[in-house]
């Protein structure tokens, strides 16, 4: 077995020698802070889809500090890029919010296709490693086989569905699920939604319904609400983040598909904009293929040589 | 969310001086804007270079038009020039001069290929065919079922395999055959998501295309992608040859600034867009449209048309 740390590495090595490997590209060999090598390096930030807002801000606190000769060495740019971001990064990390009294109810929100339900499954398998019993909700009643998808997951990490038929409330199979894992006891309920854009306000009042109906049922659920956000989401993500974050209550963010070449910038700035901590990154579609989110090891991972 | 264009660089080009003529010098804070723009739409770093130096040369030898103000006249530049690069007419699907004509449907994960597979099934019987659809996506949980749901709800027959056929390529085949037996005319084939660094997964693909000898090969990609949709649009297009592009997802607000990074990384047409989950939620691509879109500017035709 590889070490979590390993792991973390392995799984986000792409992002390094993406990202990385591309600032020390710039960096190598300059002599001089100027205006083209802080153009490479804007193009460098662009590049990991962190967009130009956010890396004008880092460059322009760089270029202050030029300017006030407080750093003249191209070379320690790369440290205080890394800094910035861990800042950003730190800033909203907390600790999850798990609830004193069994369930805890976890909401598992985003758009078409991020990786909601193959994420569930993997909490799934995470936390009955940890000896949690878990439940799982298939309140994605729309999507074609969404509920067998599930039902696939809940035999592979032996746990139990709570389902109802393709086409039913999904507020009605949210409901049972909290009845349901309040009378088993069932340490997590997991409850997977169906994808949606966040422009159509529909589905996203169809949402805060499930949220209110199980806050209803058991007081203060649900007590986690995690964004699923594929890595490969451009700029779109923030708007994303906002709209699910108002209707839904999001309270935490999770980075899937970080295995391919994808850097997952967008979540600097969402992170910077809305306070919201990342929780797990995914880098895998087996049930193993999710890690916990650490600031300073993934900085520290993205920066190492 | 943003705003636009159109606004921005009336503001820049109010604040400058001499506002009435288009000149080499307040043409580059206008050109800043619109690359500030280009990239909030998440087209590709170097694609957006490329692009704005053309944009660059076309807009310095322009005569300038009395009709026009400067702000307008950069923006109708770069419209025309992004409409000339994302395409000029729209495309179709090809045929085989030997049915069955099998479309391949491939990408990354959650893009859409399973939903747009069966959206063209439904394109394509409205449109006088009579395909057939397989599924060979042998490894996500529920995969195969999905599309068969959608199958059985839109009326159009899906080969649905044997128990022993576990491999994608003897599926495919087996669905090839049945299309030729049964009298099918197409056969649409929903392939499993795939990185494209996955090697033994990009393999198998190469192999399912010299099998079938598809007519097409259609990427399909998700509207939301960031600067990694040149990436992975080249390394398909790479080891396929892809021979066009669906765009999913575009009833959401993204920009879609990835249709014009991957036109411009395959140079190969996009062909349709998704505009939502159900079957009847597929476009053809319009050129005009996307290039406004990207710009930000809805409004870009009523704005250069006010005149
Ligand atoms: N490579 C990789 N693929 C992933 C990861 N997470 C999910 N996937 C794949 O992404 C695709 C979509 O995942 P789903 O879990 O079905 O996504 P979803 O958000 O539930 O989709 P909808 O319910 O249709 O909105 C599937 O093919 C998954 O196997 C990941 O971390 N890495
Ligand atoms: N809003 C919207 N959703 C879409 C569109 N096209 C597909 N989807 C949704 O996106 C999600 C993923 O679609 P699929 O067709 O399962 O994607 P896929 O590429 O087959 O996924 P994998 O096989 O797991 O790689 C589903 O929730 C679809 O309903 C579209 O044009 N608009
Ligand atoms: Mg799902
Ligand atoms: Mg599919």
């Amino acid at each position: 077995m590889l070490s979590l740390l390993d792991r973390l590495k392995q799984g986000i090595q792409k992002t390094r020698t993406g990202l990385v490997s591309k600032v020390e590209d710039v960096l190598l060999g300059k002599k001089e802070i100027d205006a083209d090598l802080l153009e490479e390096l804007e193009y460098t930030l662009i590049s990991a889809d962190i967009g130009v807002r956010t890396a004008n801000e880092i460059l322009e606190g760089i270029r202050q500090r030029v300017d006030r000769h407080l750093v003249n060495d191209p070379s320690e740019l790369r440290q205080l890029i890394s800094e910035h971001l861990l800042g950003v990064l730190e800033a909203s990390d907390r600790p999850l919010n798990f609830a004193a009294e069994a369930p805890t109810v976890v909401l598992m929100v985003g758009v078409n296709g991020s990786g909601k339900t193959t994420t569930t499954g993997k909490l799934a398998a995470r936390f009955s490693g940890e000896g949690k019993t878990v439940l799982m909700c298939a309140a994605d009643t729309f999507r074609a086989a969404a509920i067998e998808q599930l039902e696939v997951w809940g035999q592979r990490t032996k746990s139990d569905i709570i389902r109802q038929s393709q086409g039913s409330d999904p507020s009605a199979v949210v409901f049972d699920a909290l009845h349901a894992a309040r009378a088993r006891k069932s340490d997590v309920l997991l409850v997977d939604t169906a994808g949606r854009l966040h422009t159509k306000s529909n589905l996203m009042v169809e949402l805060e319904k499930m949220r209110r109906t199980a806050g209803r049922v058991i007081e203060g659920a649900p007590h986690e609400v995690w964004l699923v956000l594929d890595a490969t989401t451009g700029q779109n993500g923030l708007e994303q983040a906002r709209k699910f974050t108002e209707s839904a209550g999001v309270t935490g963010l999770i980075l899937t598909k970080l295995d391919g070449t994808a850097k997952g910038g967008i979540v600097v700035a969402i992170t910077r904009e809305l306070n919201l901590p990342i929780r797990f990154i995914g880098v895998g579609e087996q049930a193993e293929d999710l890690l916990p989110f650490e600031p300073e090891k993934f900085i520290s991972s993205l920066f190492e040589a | 969310m943003f705003d636009s264009l159109s606004d921005k660089l009336q503001r820049v080009f109010k604040n400058i001086r001499g506002e009435g003529k288009l000149t080499a010098e307040n043409m580059e804070v206008a050109l800043k804007e619109i690359r500030v723009a280009l990239l909030e739409a998440d087209v590709h770093f170097k694609v957006v270079k490329a692009f704005m130096e053309g944009v660059r040369t076309k807009a310095l030898g322009q005569e300038v038009l009395s009709s026009f103000s400067p702000a307008q006249q950069v923006i109708k530049i770069v419209r025309d020039e992004l409409i000339t690069v994302l395409g000029t007419h729209t495309a179709r699907l090809r045929t085989a001069n030997q049915p069955p004509t099998v479309v391949m449907v491939v990408g990354l994960q959650g893009s859409g290929k399973t939903t747009s597979s069966g959206k063209l099934a439904r394109y394509l019987s409205k449109n006088g065919h009579r395909p057939l659809l397989v599924s060979v996506d042998v490894y996500r949980p529920a995969a195969r079922q999905q599309l068969a749901v959608l199958a059985k709800d839109l009326g159009i027959p899906i080969y649905e395999g044997t128990p022993e056929e576990t491999k994608p390529v003897d599926l495919a085949r087996s669905a090839r055959r049945e299309a030729e037996i049964s009298g099918r005319d197409m056969v649409l084939v929903d392939t499993a998501g795939r990185l494209h660094i996955d090697e033994d997964l990009m393999t198998e693909l190469s192999q399912l295309k010299e099998a079938l000898n598809p007519t097409e090969i259609l990427f399909v990609a998700d509207a939301m992608t960031g600067q990694d949709a040149v990436k992975s649009a080249e390394e398909f297009h790479k080891r396929l040859g892809i021979t066009g592009v669906v765009l999913t997802k575009m009833d959401g607000d993204a920009r879609g600034g990835a249709a014009l990074s991957i036109r411009h990384i395959t140079g190969q047409p996009l062909k349709f867009v998704g505009t939502g989950e159900k079957s009847d939620a597929l476009e053809a691509f319009h050129p005009d449209r996307a290039a406004s879109r990207i710009l930000g500017m809805g409004d870009v035709l009523s704005f250069i048309e006010k005149v």
